[in-house]
């Protein structure tokens, strides 16, 4: 258990050391949420079911968070540990490869929360951000079945990339198309309908579903529960036969 | 147990590359042993295969007194590596390094001690992606040194260090062995080998073509000896033909080489003392491990 937790806790500081890669975890969302909430404020009304423009928009945006950690912060890091030779200098210790995998899940996950209290505490001080009522514990398993099952697609991606920079090129290929259709960066009933149902497929999307039904209606979304827990398991099968440590 | 490691026959494959074909050593207590030949020769392969970083495809391997693949924590306690192409993250403080990896380990000696010893006292707060290849090299050291080991491989320790860097590396390496460690030593540098080694492997091509000691397999050379000396004009070094054990005499211009075998210096000195010529710098070039490696292969190590 001590590798695990001195893992955890040297993985978490080195990540609270890069600049970049923190913007895009934990400034951005908050600077879209304060970009927004000025612009339109946060007001309730009806036609949104009685929350307001900052409120339905949170969930989308600890969509952002998990989909960047899981499919940029992931795939780079790993891939640039095991290009440096920071995986191989661990392998030659008695520490378990289960603690150096399970330590990077545990320091995301963290960064994830992190970034999510951020982005709430910022909504509670500046536009009187309407919480969960009713399923307020319920949110906290919702987010963390989203955080894994995208971090389950970031070892993949880290395992199938041969470098850190394809690494970061393709999962950046992948994200930020499904960042603007999934409804993590802007609301999803802008888009043409068309649009809207094909993009249901994405995993991001039944992530923001799942995070908007448990903050707005207190309520499980079983078809998203579904697909990401498929996501999960898929991206773990593949992780397995596909992760190198060299 | 009278080896530290036994290896017979290892093999190992990775696809239809053999990294390794045939090779088997022993390695005893207190020693340094050497691992040479040229990149790709299988020297790392090998190495990984003995500390259980890979499964070999044949043959087997004991490390005091283990099956490195089924006791890989067990056996992982009580050794010690620096491995080649390995890193620690960039922003990691070399304080941070150490503490974390005393924590991988059931033993551990305390490390503000090891930092002093390698020269790395104050740099304790820098990162390691600000230290200098040396610094990284030792620090490595430190790393493997961490747990107390009673053997410690150190895979191309001295590779990317200047001259002065390496030799200071070299007292360093001593300095483990006296400490009572076994040294598994790779290298393709055959003068680190020379200074550091007892006993020595030749590795090319995935086997051992040779293993004894330094001395030993130069000895079994039967090589000639090379006497070089520059001499004053007018001299017809041609006259040396006739000393003892010489078989050639090249002049070019003031330089001199005499080759032959016996007491070649001595013999040449005693024959110029009689025509009255004191070179300043009469000097012997005899057989070194690059001549065994030229032997055995037909080609020269740097290659």
């Amino acid at each position: 258990m001590k590798p695990f937790l001195k893992l955890t806790y040297s993985e978490l500081k080195l990540q609270l050391r890069e600049p970049v890669g923190l913007f895009f975890t934990l400034a951005f969302p908050v600077m879209l949420m304060v970009l927004f909430g000025l612009i339109f404020g946060n007001e309730a009304e009806t036609f949104l079911g009685g929350y307001g423009q900052v409120d339905l928009s949170v969930p989308g945006y600890i969509g952002m968070i998990i989909g960047t950690i899981g499919m940029l912060s992931i795939p780079l890091s790993i891939a640039t540990y095991r290009e440096n030779g920071v995986l191989r200098r661990l392998r030659a210790t008695p520490v378990q490869s289960k603690a150096i995998l399970w330590s990077q899940v545990a320091a995301q996950t963290i960064i994830a929360l992190l970034g999510i209290a951020l982005l709430v505490i910022t909504g509670l001080l500046l536009f009187d951000l309407r919480l969960p009522s009713g399923g307020d514990v319920m949110i906290l398993p919702g987010i963390l079945l989203s955080a894994f099952s995208f971090f389950a697609i970031g070892f993949v991606l880290a395992g199938v990339m041969p470098t850190p920079r394809t690494a970061q090129a393709v999962g950046m290929a992948i994200f930020f198309p499904m960042l603007f259709l999934s409804g993590a960066a802007m609301p999803r009933f802008i888009m043409p309908e068309g649009v809207q149902e094909v993009a249901k497929v994405l995993p991001l999307t039944q992530v923001v579903i799942l995070l908007e039904d448990l903050w707005l209606r207190g309520e499980w979304n079983l078809t998203a529960v579904a697909v990401i827990t498929a996501v999960l398991i898929l991206g773990l099968i593949i992780s397995r036969f596909t992760f190198r440590w060299e | 147990m009278n080896h530290i490691i036994e290896v017979k026959n290892l093999r190992k494959t990775y696809g239809r590359t053999i990294a390794v074909a045939d090779v088997s050593l022993t390695v005893q207590p207190g020693e340094i042993f050497g691992i040479v030949g040229p990149n790709g020769a299988g020297k790392t392969t090998t190495i990984e295969s003995i500390i259980g970083l890979r499964q070999p495809d044949g043959g087997s391997v004991s490390v005091l007194g283990m099956n490195p693949q089924a006791e890989p924590k067990k056996l992982g306690n009580r050794i010690g590596v620096q491995l080649q192409e390995a890193a620690l993250p960039d922003r990691m403080k070399v304080w941070e390094a150490l503490d974390l990896y005393a924590s991988f380990y059931e033993r551990t000696v305390p490390w503000e001690p090891l930092l002093e010893t390698w020269g790395l006292a104050d740099k304790q707060q820098a990162q390691f992606g600000n230290l200098s290849g040396g610094q990284k090299q030792r620090l490595f050291i430190a790393l493997a040194l961490l747990n107390d080991p009673e053997v410690v491989f150190l895979d191309e320790l001295t590779t990317g260090l200047d001259p002065q860097a390496r030799r200071a590396t070299w007292d360093l390496v001593r300095a483990i062995r006296e400490k009572g460690k076994t040294v598994v030593l790779i290298t393709h540098f055959m003068d680190e080998i020379e200074a550091l080694a007892d006993r020595v492997a030749i590795i090319d091509h995935g086997r051992v073509l040779a293993l004894d000691t330094p001395a030993h397999l130069i000895a079994q050379l039967h090589g000639e000896t090379q006497v070089h000396f520059t001499t004053s004009n007018g001299f017809a070094a041609d006259v040396l033909c006739e000393v003892a054990g010489v078989t050639a005499v090249n002049q070019h211009h003031q330089q001199v080489t005499v080759t032959g075998s016996g007491p070649l210096l001595a013999n040449v000195a005693t024959a110029l003392a009689q025509y009255n010529i004191a070179p300043y710098d009469l000097r012997v070039q005899q057989a070194n491990l690059e001549d065994v490696f030229l032997a055995l292969t037909g080609r020269n190590i740097r290659v």
